[in-house]
């Protein structure tokens, strides 16, 4: 179910550690990328590739933020909603891309494109307010720089 | 003002590049620790420097150093702890972007001085992109022969990965941290033992924080006596700082240990706009107690003058708040963060930080009862210095603070129809 590309990156991260559960996390940034979303059958093959049980990989999972275990939007917005970003206006944010897009915090649009949340502090503090859309940072946002970010990743 | 860290911060970036890096005098400190130091002379300089752990608890970094034995049966590792999330600090982040080598040199020193074979740069996942600017980095290095084999003719070898965390504030704290890059849940350890002794695949180990790491190259190059000349003589050298909040001009400033804590917010940071008048300001991210205008106004940033005003320097993220900020909101702010971020190991840290968000949340609905104020208060008590790792304690002293110094905002949130109702009754 990998493909060969990712199976050699694979191999290349265990080869970075003495253990190889070690290269969990790494390894299931790869598997998201392939799906959207960690599948159960990753957690399997990822369970029998790193010499873990499927529990042991299912509570990593869900233990960290930045994997999902179900279906989201093609892109992920992240709106920072800690202290020096909600400073600078963080929730005004929020509620004009909610507006925008037609869609509550947590929800994806019908299209499938867009899934909104909030997250916990980007470390992007001096440069608030800050939007993640998957990887890629937006920095001092305001409602025009807003739509002009959202307009482009239609 | 001397430039330990931020050297190459005006070139934007080039220096990530392996050849600005050496025309600006990069891995020069590398070559005087390999061909005219020996790893007992390089922690003394660190000693001498009373360089201070920057991720957040301020220990002697040669302290610390010294810790790890000298002989080992398992392998020794050398950790860069980038997993920075504490809210106000964006510090390192600017300095893997802008000058990514600066730190890997340091890391080197570092690990030669241990005598550790591997290390791992720990970073958040958010920062994606700076994980690819490190990858692209550590294999130049490998290229030039400053990474791998024999390491500058010498018999010392030593190989570097990066490893991205995946959104878990709790791995900045160093046992949670080794659990989490040994591909666990990221709960924190019991200590003792210390890393130092027993920790990454229970071999000594030494976590030190990105900034830490990175003033290495310069205190070996001038001297541990020259970086401590530079700060206060407990607290040597100089510091990043991240200034966000109600400035004119917030970003990352390196000032000496020291300085004034108004002089950075008027003058680095180009004073608060509109001519507002500052309210209140968390010195040290958002862990530390919250400080008034008045302490404010006397208080020096190096770690023992911020703790004379009852705060702590802590990762240096500085937020400042002008007289428009309702201080409720910020710390209902941060107790949610504390609650989303607890790792739901020990209960008085996970049960504690959602009891105070839950009162939290009615106050914010102009719901609180009378006796909320002083139940936030003792809650944060039954937290501070019960839970198993700081994170409780980081939970609580923001609370307490900002109760003590702006209860005003809080009574505000009570409904003392409430009150009368009883009087009434009684």
């Amino acid at each position: 179910m990998y493909s060969e590309s990712n199976e050699k990156k694979l191999d290349e991260i265990i080869s970075h550690y003495p253990v190889k559960r070690s290269a969990i996390l790494p390894a299931l940034y790869i598997a998201q990328e392939e799906n959207g979303y960690v599948t159960d059958d990753d957690i399997k093959y990822l369970a029998k590739r790193l010499d873990m049980r499927i529990n042991e990989v299912e509570e990593v999972v869900t233990f960290y933020t930045m994997y999902s275990r179900k279906p989201i939007g093609k892109y992920k917005l992240q709106v920072c909603r800690t202290v020096s970003c909600m400073l600078l206006g963080a929730e005004q944010i929020t509620e004009h891309i909610s507006r925008k897009l037609g869609c509550k915090l947590g929800e994806t649009t019908p299209d499938g494109r867009f899934t909104l949340v909030e997250v916990e502090c980007l470390g992007y503090c001096d440069l608030a307010p800050v939007l993640q859309v998957n990887f890629d940072y937006h920095e001092k946002i305001n409602t025009e720089s807003l739509d002009k970010i959202i307009e482009g990743l239609k | 003002m001397t430039k330990v860290l931020t050297s190459r911060f005006d070139l934007k970036g080039k220096a990530c590049d392996i050849d600005v890096y050496l025309k600006t005098g990069g891995y020069q400190a590398l070559e005087k620790a390999f061909k005219e130091l020996t790893p007992e002379k390089i922690l003394e300089e660190v000693k001498k420097s009373a360089l201070r752990g920057r991720g957040g608890a301020g220990f002697p970094t040669g302290m610390k150093w010294g810790f790890v034995p000298k002989e080992s049966k398992r392998p020794k590792y050398l950790i860069n702890n980038a997993d920075e999330s504490e809210p106000g600090t964006g510090k390192d982040r600017d300095l893997m972007r802008y000058d990514p080598h600066q730190m890997i040199e340091g890391m080197i020193i570092a690990a030669y001085t241990l005598g550790a074979n591997v290390s791992y740069i720990y970073i958040r996942g958010e920062y994606w992109y700076i994980k690819e600017i490190l990858e692209k980095a550590i294999a130049q290095a490998y290229q030039r022969g400053y990474l791998g084999k024999k390491i500058l003719g010498s018999g010392f070898d030593h190989d570097m990965y990066v490893h991205p965390g995946a959104g878990a504030y709790i791995c900045g704290e160093e046992t949670a941290l080794l659990e989490s890059l040994e591909g666990k849940r990221g709960h924190p350890r019991l200590k003792p033992p210390f890393p130092a002794v027993v920790g990454l695949y229970g071999g000594p180990t030494i976590v030190n924080n990105v900034e830490t790491l990175a003033a290495v190259p310069w205190i070996i190059l001038n001297g541990g006596d020259a970086y401590r000349a530079l700060g206060t003589e407990k607290s040597g050298g100089t510091k990043l700082y991240t200034v966000s909040g109600h400035v004119n001009r917030p970003g990352n400033y390196e000032v000496p240990l020291g300085y004034p804590l108004m002089n950075l917010i008027n003058e680095e940071c180009g004073g608060i706009p509109g001519g507002r008048k500052l309210k209140a300001v968390i010195p040290g991210g958002s862990s530390v107690p919250i400080i008034n205008a008045a302490e404010a106004g006397k208080c020096n940033m190096d770690y023992e003058s911020v703790a004379a005003v009852g705060s702590m320097l802590g990762s240096g993220g500085v937020i400042v708040m002008d007289e428009s900020t309702d201080i409720f909101e910020t710390t209902r702010n941060i107790t949610h963060f504390y609650m989303h971020e607890s790792c739901g190991w020990c209960t008085p840290c996970r049960e504690g930080t959602r009891w105070l968000y839950k009162v939290f949340d009615r106050m914010k609905r102009y719901e609180g009862r009378p006796g909320d104020i002083e139940l936030l208060y003792d809650l944060a008590d039954k937290i501070l210095f019960k839970s198993f790792c700081p994170l409780g304690d980081a939970a609580a002293m923001p609370v307490q603070s900002a109760i003590d110094k702006f209860r005003d905002d809080f009574d505000r949130r009570i409904k003392y129809d409430l009150v009368q109702i009883h009087k009434a009754a009684d």
